[in-house]
C-alpha cells in the first residue's frame, strides 16, 4: 500500500515537453485511472511512476520517499504491459517466479506464493505450459499473476484490456474489479483510452490531455460536473451533446452541454424541435439523433424500443437543472 | 495439363540434380581420390575403384597431425565462444541503449569487414608480436575473432531490435540486472541467431589459411589447412595428392556433422507466445 503524490511532475524528450507539470496525489489503496485520448501522455506518466523512464524535473513520492532515482523494482511495483510480454521461453509457473526467482526468495516461498496467486486467477492448471500454448485471456491473467507475484505496493496497468475481444474484455475487467477488491492493500494505477473501463474501475480517474491533467474525481464528479468541454466531451457514451451559436447564447454561455437522457421527447413545452435523422436501437434504449439546427444532431436517449420514424420531427425539452453551460475558454459558468 | 505439369516436374528435377552435382562433386571427387593410392591417383574416374585406408593411416601416422587438428578445434571454439559473447553484449548495447553516435559505431563496425584480410596482415603481425602470442593458438584465436565480430555483431544487433520492448521491460520491473536480461531473457530467444553466427563463424575459423600460415612457425602449432597445405611426399617434386585428400576429408567431416545437428536446433518462431501475436 502506497500513498503516491506527483509534484510538477515533466518529461521532455528533447525539446518536445510530454508531460508539462502534473501535481497528483494517489491515495493508499485507491484504483486511479489515466483516461485520455492518444498522444495526451498517460502511458508516459505511468511510465514515469514505474520508473522504466526517468522523469526529466519534479518530484515522485511513494508513502513520502522520493523515488525519482530509483530503479523499477526498488520501487515496489508491478506492471502489466498491453502486449502480456510474458517470457515465451518460460513455462506459466517460470514466469510468475521470475521476480521471486532474482528477489533470490526461497524455493517453498516462491512455490506457495505462485500457487495462490494461480488459485485466484483460476490458472493452477496452466502453470506448466508455455505462453504460447495460451489464449489471449490467460496469457494476459498470467501476467496479472505474475504481477501479483511481485506483492507490490503499486500495481500499473497499461492498456492491459486493449488486445482482448469484446466479451475477454468485459470479463477480465470484472476480474481486475475483483483483484482490486481482494487486494485491498495494493494502489493501482491503470491506463486507458477506454472511458467505460475507467468509469467502471476507477475509484477516480484522472483525464489527462497533452500532457497536462485536465480534471480529477470520481466518476461521478466527472459525469455530473465536468469543469471543462473536454472532459464533457470525453465521459460518457454517447459523448454529451455539446451546443455552440445561437442555442448556447440562448442560455448565456458560449457551448451548452447536455447529456442524452436529460432531454425529454414531449409535444408541450418543447423547447428545441427538429427531424430525426438517424436511430439506434439498442433494444433497451434507443438513441434518436434529431437535427435541431445545431453543427452536429442533438443524441436523445429513450427507453425501450418505440420507434420513431426517420424524418419525423419532435419536441425536445432538456431538463434546467442538469444543463451544463461553459464559457469561451471551455470552462463552466456556475 | 497433366503433360505441363510433368515437363515443369522434370524441369525442377533436373535444375535440382544440377545444383546438387555441381556442389557436391568436387567433395566426392576428394573421397574418392583419398581411397586411392600409387598410380590410381592419376587416372580419372568418377566411381570408387575400391576402398584402401593406407593415405588415412598415413596422414593420421605423422606425428604433427592429429595436434592440429586439436588446434583448430580448440581454435574455432574458442573464437565462436569469445565472438558470441562480445557479439551478445556488444548487440545489446547497439539495440537497446541510446546513445550518441550508435549509427556511425555500427557503420564502422561494418567498414572493418571490407578490409581485405592481406591488407592488415602486416599490421596484425606487428601486434601479435607486440602482445607476445605469436606461434601460439592465441594469435589465431585474436585475429579470427576481429574478423568474424563485425558480421555476428550486425546479425544479433538485427535480431535482438526485434525482440519486443516489452519483454525487456517486464523483466527490468521483476528487477533484472543487464547482465541477467542478456543471460535468462535474451539469450534463449536468441538461440536460432547465435547457432547461426556461431556456426558460421566456427566453419571460418576452422578454414582460414592466410593469417594461420603468418602467425605460426613450428609444425605444432599448426591449424589443418596449413598443415594440409605444407604436406610434403616422399621427396619435394611430388605432391602427395591422396594423403592431402584423406586430410582434407578428415577435417571437412566434423562440419558437415556440426551443421547437421544445429540444422534441427534451428528453431524458428522460438518468441512466439510471448507478446500477442
Amino acid at each position: 500500500m502506497a500513498h503516491i503524490q506527483l509534484h510538477d511532475i515533466r518529461k521532455s524528450y528533447g525539446a518536445a515537453e510530454v508531460i508539462k507539470g502534473v501535481d497528483l496525489e494517489i491515495r493508499a489503496g485507491e484504483f486511479m485511472v489515466f483516461v485520455g485520448p492518444s498522444g495526451c501522455g498517460k502511458s508516459t506518466l505511468l511510465r514515469l511512476i514505474s520508473g522504466l523512464t526517468s522523469i526529466s524535473s519534479g518530484e515522485l513520492l511513494f508513502d513520502g520517499a522520493r523515488m525519482n532515482s530509483k530503479v523499477p523494482s526498488d520501487r515496489g511495483i508491478a506492471m502489466v504491459f498491453q502486449s502480456y510480454a510474458l517470457y515465451p521461453h518460460m513455462t506459466v509457473y517460470e514466469n510468475m517466479a521470475f521476480g521471486m526467482k532474482l528477489a533470490k526468495a526461497g524455493k517453498a516461498a516462491i512455490r506457495e506464493r505462485v500457487e495462490r496467486a494461480a488459485e485466484m486467477l483460476q490458472i493452477g492448471h496452466l502453470l506448466e505450459r508455455l505462453p504460447r500454448q495460451l489464449s489471449g485471456g490467460q496469457r494476459q491473467r498470467v501476467a496479472i499473476g505474475r504481477a501479483i507475484c511481485r506483492d507490490p505496493r503499486v500495481f500499473l496497468f497499461d492498456e492491459p484490456l486493449s488486445n482482448l475481444d469484446a466479451a475477454l474484455r468485459v470479463a477480465t475487467r470484472l476480474e481486475i474489479a475483483k483483484l482490486h477488491h481482494d487486494m485491498e492493500k495494493a494502489t493501482m494505477v491503470y491506463v486507458t483510452h477506454d472511458q467505460v473501463e475507467a468509469m467502471t474501475l476507477a475509484d477516480r480517474i484522472c483525464v489527462l490531455r497533452d500532457g497536462k491533467v485536465e480534471q480529477v474525481g470520481t466518476p461521478a464528479d466527472l459525469y455530473e460536473k465536468p469543469n471543462s468541454t473536454f472532459v464533457a466531451g470525453f465521459i460518457g457514451s454517447p459523448k454529451m451533446n455539446l451546443l455552440n451559436g445561437a442555442i448556447a447564447a440562448g442560455h448565456g454561455c458560449r457551448t451548452l452541454g447536455i447529456r442524452s437522457e436529460h432531454i425529454d421527447i414531449t409535444g408541450e413545452g418543447a423547447v428545441w424541435s427538429g427531424e430525426v435523422v438517424h436511430a439506434e436501437d439498442l433494444g433497451s434504449d434507443t438513441y434518436l439523433y434529431v437535427d435541431i439546427g445545431a453543427e452536429e444532431p442533438v443524441v436523445v436517449r429513450r427507453e425501450g424500443r418505440r420507434a420513431i420514424a426517420l424524418g419525423e420531427t419532435v419536441g425536445l425539452r432538456p431538463r434546467p437543472e442538469n444543463l451544463h453551460r461553459f464559457d469561451a475558454g471551455g470552462l463552466p459558468l456556475h | 495439363m497433366t503433360a505441363l505439369d510433368l515437363t515443369k516436374k522434370a524441369g525442377f528435377a533436373l535444375a535440382v540434380a544440377t545444383i546438387v552435382t555441381v556442389s557436391v562433386f568436387p567433395f566426392y571427387y576428394a573421397v574418392i581420390t583419398s581411397f586411392e593410392t600409387g598410380t590410381a591417383l592419376f587416372e580419372v574416374n568418377y566411381l570408387p575403384q575400391g576402398f584402401d585406408f593406407g593415405n588415412y593411416l598415413a596422414v593420421l601416422g605423422q606425428q604433427a597431425f592429429p595436434r592440429n587438428v586439436l588446434n583448430s578445434v580448440f581454435i574455432a571454439t574458442a573464437t565462436v565462444g569469445a565472438a558470441l559473447l562480445l557479439a551478445v553484449t556488444a548487440a545489446y548495447a547497439l539495440s537497446r541503449v541510446r546513445f550518441r553516435g550508435r549509427g556511425l559505431l555500427l557503420m564502422t563496425i561494418l567498414a572493418v569487414s571490407m578490409f581485405p584480410q592481406i591488407a592488415v596482415l602486416s599490421g596484425l603481425f606487428e601486434m601479435v608480436r607486440f602482445l607476445g602470442i605469436f606461434n601460439t593458438p592465441w594469435a589465431m584465436i585474436l585475429s579470427y575473432t576481429i574478423f568474424t565480430l563485425p558480421f555476428t555483431v550486425w546479425v544479433l544487433t538485427t535480431f535482438m531490435r526485434d525482440l519486443p520492448v516489452e519483454i525487456e521491460e517486464a523483466a527490468i520491473v521483476d528487477g533484472a540486472s543487464p547482465w541477467v536480461v542478456i543471460t535468462q531473457v535474451f539469450l534463449p530467444l536468441l538461440w536460432p541467431a547465435m547457432v547461426t553466427t556461431g556456426l558460421l563463424a566456427f566453419i571460418g575459423a576452422w578454414n582460414e589459411f592466410l593469417f594461420a600460415l603468418t602467425f605460426t612457425a613450428s609444425e605444432t602449432t599448426r591449424t589443418v589447412p596449413v598443415a594440409i597445405a605444407l604436406l610434403s611426399g616422399a621427396s619435394q617434386f611430388e605432391t602427395p595428392w591422396g594423403t592431402i585428400m584423406a586430410a582434407s576429408v578428415i577435417v571437412t567431416v566434423p562440419l558437415i556433422v556440426l551443421v547437421l545437428i544445429f540444422q534441427r536446433k534451428i528453431v524458428a518462431g522460438l518468441t512466439a507466445g510471448g507478446v500477442k501475436g
